[in-house]
């Protein structure tokens, strides 16, 4: 080498700039196209995790705050970047690289590659021996972790309570205690799962230790070129490298894995419909209508009455059954009032009557003119809800404008078709074009529920329901409000359920039911 | 304009987090052991990479096998060593995180002792405060994952430098220009772009955010009037300019990849032309350019882990100045200089003009009628939500001070204006039953017992029974030993505040104040609990406060006041 002339090497040294410059080059490629893929990944698991929710509504079901969806489908995905950005790559280099190694290696000394094919599969078998037991420990110690690490919060929660018995300062040794005790479990946890990769790293360096030794031997007998032995012993350790990367990528990913997971355990949480969550991924770029998503069941027919016959729906958490055995028919032209106690489970009747709920007992039934009964269940969603118009407790305001709002359920409507249902609400004095922000900001409360009574009585449906639309109202805009109800059943004949707690509401009903709840028995 | 206060913003950052830095120093050795341990195997590691290639370059020379058994060893003992020091650096750092942690919370809960409730007013939210404790233990990661991390790498890259100067200085320069450029230029230029990033993409998020509260929110109304799918059209839509945001975003965020390949490989590419211009002019032989032109590797590859622990650092700021904000915040109540001794009971109450408010700006959130509350006897308070009834117990309690008046404990040889005595003495006598009492995650037992560490099971058990808890603790299988999980889920709304009643009772305090201990209760048992309250405190000072007085009906009241949202009558 000392003879070298510069003019040879300068091939060499170009060689090597412009190899070193393609590595750096290629490590941005990598980040650069883990972030487009992950942000395509992200974007396909958010529109399939909302379409689910905003058409099953699975949180009527175990009351899961929508707020936590949202935060889920937008900050939640992101911690998905490190596992394409890191842990995928890193899959991937585990299986190439060694294989690329090897068969570098496999053209310069064949003594070398044999003793790292050898050697290679050590790794993995080490790393998952020692992962296998030291997950065992870990999860034996996990509970007690998790309560001296929750130990903190619980008393800064309570840190009121622990002044008025004057026991705060008392607490601050304590707190000491218990965030030793942490330290001591946590290290106790962390000298075992370091130690696996105390074992890889020895395992690796023993390897490339036995290479070397084999190529200094023969160095030092004339048997190899210095060239060669550099060669050897410059690519044997990237052989063991990824693999033992891949263990420490692999945590970095867990929280983006646990995201994705909460993603899935939703979307393919089982629907009483059955769903497909395959379909609902297709259906997103099809123009498929929400009610494929239920069976495909019968269109409803002109028909009669609507039966509620002992309608039962249990209320996790709650212990109670709300409603209990609750029963009460829908005609035409007839207003029927709901009455009970707050929590008695007038809503969830109602969401019982729209198909957004299960009962666990009881069924709803369309009687046709002909006397035949066909349960709600069996029709197809969207035809069904075509029919109904439904105000909610609180109806809830779109940003936009009020003339949007009141579009809601019948998009095709004229702007005089839309003044004439806020007319007959008593707010014909609003402006079609008023802006309305986020929460229905720019209305107040009582404006808010009157919109959502003008867009029911916008929709063409023949089952109006009014859930509490006079709640918070003054009395003359009650009056307004319930002259507009009688007209929709009077003259337009739509069979009307008003739950209400006045009795000014009520005695616009032909009929008031009053409905109860039933304590659980347990045993 | 937004470049200025965004700078300040960042200098805000800095100070904050070279006050919480400070935290550490009494961890200070054990952090020098585990940078030493640090160093020490990172020295390994490049020892190894240079010695192996000493080893090779000079046993192709075909020495005899004698004159390489140093190196031989050398690189046995660096192999080994290698493991070990990384696994003990690992162990080493964590233990000092973990001390660090312990005074973290120490000084947190020492200063957040001194303004709860008051002045935590803002973290009444659950999430809130479990995202302040967050912050404090998440600050342990500033010398896990950044001041070690960084003075090990300083220190080995020190020394590698060093000693390629004495071997090629040319090839120490490159290796140290390189060097800071990794350490210091990349990791700066990394924080910028993606501070760019986010600004570029957070229009497109925040739309996306609000459109799917929208959607989730109106949910079911949109789902029977047939909206739900022009709306997830729409969110397709932002969803669709979200993405390809984070798409033209994605090129920018792996140049600091990009830069430190460049320069790692400028370091190998100039150390070993520099290498082979000193093999040419004769200062090194053959054995020692391959250790110069290797050596760059190991370092470079010592200082990988510099990038992950600057990403780190822009959280680590926002989390230092939210906490620093908190402790900032001004105590609620001025703790006199020289208290006065408590009175001797049995004691009343008398306020004077008393007023309170939260902020000095702010309107006044209680107004109190003056009132004269003889001893062993009671009062209750009522009126609307926002007319100061909270207000009124947190001032009994000394939770806040009043901004006019006085509030008096009456003591049978004299009065005492409340803000002459130590708050820890006022509340040995006056106790409050809080809307919601704090319930810990411990036993039934434990949860009573805190009212008064020292005392007997035998004192418990009749605290418990006059709190009408006896007959439901019987019926546990475990008793009073039972765990009421994580804020008392296993109790009921009335098991709660009758827990809470039992914790006054064993404190024995004369005065109890209850705040709305009927919240979330229905009509029958809110009666009986109304009820079993005053039966068991009888003898006692009590103020009742709730906005529900048809409850209390049947009592005899000595005093009522009847609060009205900023002015009060008295009845």
């Amino acid at each position: 080498m000392e003879g070298a002339d510069v003019e040879v090497l300068r091939g060499t040294l170009i060689a090597l700039a412009v190899v070193l410059t393609g590595r750096a080059v290629i490590a941005w490629a990598q980040e650069a196209v883990a972030r487009r893929c992950s942000a395509a990944v992200k974007s396909s698991l958010r529109l399939r995790l909302l379409r689910h929710v905003a058409l099953n509504l699975p949180d009527l079901q175990d009351g899961r705050a929508s707020g936590e969806v949202a935060a889920l489908a937008t900050r939640g995905l992101d911690s998905l970047d490190a596992y394409f950005g890191r842990y995928l790559p890193q899959v991937a280099l585990a299986v190439i690289v060694p294989i690329v190694v090897l068969a570098c290696l496999a053209t310069s000394d064949a003594v070398a590659t044999i003793t790292v094919a050898l050697t290679l599969p050590i790794i993995p078998f080490f790393m998952a021996l020692i992962g296998s037991y030291t997950v065992r420990r870990r999860q034996r110690r996990w509970e007690a972790l998790a309560r001296l690490s929750g130990h903190f919060l619980d008393v800064v929660a309570g840190l009121a309570t622990l002044r008025i018995f004057g026991r705060a300062e008392a607490q601050l040794g304590r707190l000491e205690r218990v965030t030793d005790d942490y330290r001591r479990e946590s290290m106790a946890t962390l000298r075992i799962a370091f130690l696996s990769a105390f074992a890889l790293e020895m395992a690796a360096t023993l390897s490339v230790a036995m290479v070397a030794v084999g190529v200094g031997l023969r160095l030092v007998d004339g048997l190899m070129a210095l060239q060669t032995g550099l060669f050897v012993l410059i690519l044997a350790p990237e052989a063991y490298l990824p693999l033992r990367q891949l263990g420490a990528s692999y945590h970095a990913s867990e929280e983006g894995l646990e995201a994705a997971g909460r993603v899935f355990a939703i979307i393919e949480r089982a629907e009483p419909g059955g769903e497909d969550p395959d379909q609902t991924a297709s259906a997103s770029t099809a123009t498929s209508q929400p009610g494929a998503l239920l069976a495909a069941g019968v269109e409803p027919g002109p028909g009669g009455e609507i039966r509620i016959v002992g309608v039962t729906v249990r209320q996790p958490g709650r212990g109670i059954w709300a409603p209990f055995e609750a029963s009460l028919t829908l005609r035409p032209g007839e207003i029927a009032g709901l009455a009970g106690p707050s929590g008695v489970g007038k809503s969830t009747l109602i969401d019982v009557l729209l198909g957004l709920r299960t009962p666990d007992a009881g069924s709803v039934e369309l009687v046709d003119a002909g006397g035949t009964h066909v349960p709600v269940a069996s029709f197809n969603r969207a035809s069904w809800h075509r029919q109904v118009a439904w105000v909610p407790q609180h109806p809830y305001c779109f940003p936009g404008t009020l003339a949007d709002n009141v579009r809601l359920g019948a998009p095709d409507a004229t702007d005089s078709e839309v003044r004439e249902a806020l007319r007959t609400v008593g707010m014909a004095e609003l402006d079609l074009e008023a802006p309305i922000g986020e929460g229905g900001t720019g209305l107040s409360s009582g404006q808010r529920r009157r919109l959502g009574v003008a867009r029911a009585l916008l929709k063409p449906a023949r089952i109006l329901i009014l859930d509490e639309p006079t709640a918070g109202l003054d009395t003359e805009s009650e009056a307004t409000v319930l002259a507009a109800v009688r007209t929709a059943a009077r003259s337009r004949g739509q069979a009307v359920l008003l739950v209400a707690h006045r009795p000014a509401a009520l005695q616009i009903a032909d009929c008031v039911v009053t409905i109860e709840s039933r304590t659980e028995v347990t045993e | 304009m937004i470049d200025a206060s965004s700078r300040t913003r960042e200098s805000h950052g800095a100070t904050a987090l070279w006050r919480v830095a400070l935290v550490g120093r009494p961890v200070f050795a054990r952090m020098v052991l585990a940078v030493a341990a640090g160093v020490a195997a990172a020295g390994a590691a490049i020892g190894l990479t240079a010695t192996s290639a000493w080893l090779i370059s000079r046993a192709a020379e075909q020495p005899p096998v004698l004159y390489l058994m140093v190196a031989i060893t050398a690189v046995r003992a660096f192999g080994i060593s290698r493991g070990a020091l990384r696994y003990s650096e690992r162990l080493a750092s964590h233990d000092a995180a973990f001390r660090v942690l312990a005074r973290l919370r120490s000084l947190a809960y020492a200063r957040l002792e001194k303004l709860a409730p008051t002045g935590l007013a803002a973290f009444r939210s659950g999430d809130l405060l479990a995202r302040l404790v967050e912050d404090v233990d998440g600050l342990a990661d500033l010398w896990l994952r950044v001041l070690i991390p960084y003075f090990t790498a300083g220190a080995v890259a020190t020394v590698a430098v060093a000693g390629i100067w004495l071997l090629v200085p040319g090839a120490s320069l490159a290796l140290g220009g390189s060097l800071l450029f990794v350490g210091f230029v990349v990791p700066i230029f990394t924080i910028k772009v993606a501070h760019n990033a986010d600004r570029r993409i957070s229009g497109a998020r925040g739309q996306l955010a609000a459109e799917t509260l929208e959607v989730l929110g109106g949910a079911p109304e949109l789902l029977v009037a047939g909206a739900t799918e022009a709306r997830l059209a729409g969110l397709a839509e932002i969803d669709r300019r979200l993405t390809a945001a984070e798409s033209r975003t994605a090129a920018g965020t792996g140049l600091g990849a990009l830069l430190a390949g460049l320069a790692g490989g400028a370091a190998i590419w100039l150390s070993l032309v520099s290498g082979i211009a000193a093999l040419r002019a004769g200062t090194i032989d053959g054995v020692v350019l391959a250790v110069v032109a290797l050596t760059p590797i190991a370092v470079h590859e010592a200082m990988s882990g510099l990038a992950s622990a600057s990403q780190h650092l822009p959280g680590l700021a926002a989390m230092a100045e939210r906490l620093l904000d908190v402790m900032s915040t001004r105590d609620p109540v001025e703790e006199p200089a020289s208290p006065d001794p408590l009175p001797i009971g049995p004691y009343g109450l008398r306020t004077r003009g008393l007023r309170a408010r939260y902020t000095s700006a702010g309107p006044d959130a209680l107004v109190l009628p003056d009132v004269d509350l003889q001893p062993a006897t009671r009062m209750l308070v009522t009126g609307p939500s926002g007319s100061g009834k909270s207000t009124f117990a947190a001032v009994l309690v000394r939770f806040i001070e009043p901004s006019a008046g006085s509030v008096e404990l009456v003591g049978s040889n004299g009065t005492e204006d409340l803000r002459r005595l130590a708050g820890n003495d006022v509340r040995r006598i006056v106790c409050l039953c809080a809307q919601d009492p704090h319930i810990f995650d411990t036993s039934i037992a434990e949860n009573v017992r805190l009212a008064r560490p020292s005392s007997t099971d035998a004192e418990l058990l009749v605290a418990l029974e006059a709190a009408q808890l006896s007959t439901w603790i019987d019926s546990l299988p475990q008793g009073i030993a039972t765990m009421v999980g994580e804020h008392g889920v296993r109790l009921s709304g009335g098991q709660r505040q009758r827990l809470s009643l039992a914790r006054a009772l064993l404190a024995d305090a004369p005065v109890i104040v209850f705040d709305e201990p009927t919240e979330h209760l229905d009509e029958t048992m809110a009666q009986s609990l109304v009820h079993d309250l005053i039966e068991a405190t009888a003898g006692r000072t009590v103020v009742m406060i709730t906005h529900r007085p048809e409850l209390a009906g049947s009592i005899a009241w000595s005093a009522r006041v009847e609060l009205g949202v900023g002015a009060a009558v008295s009845g």
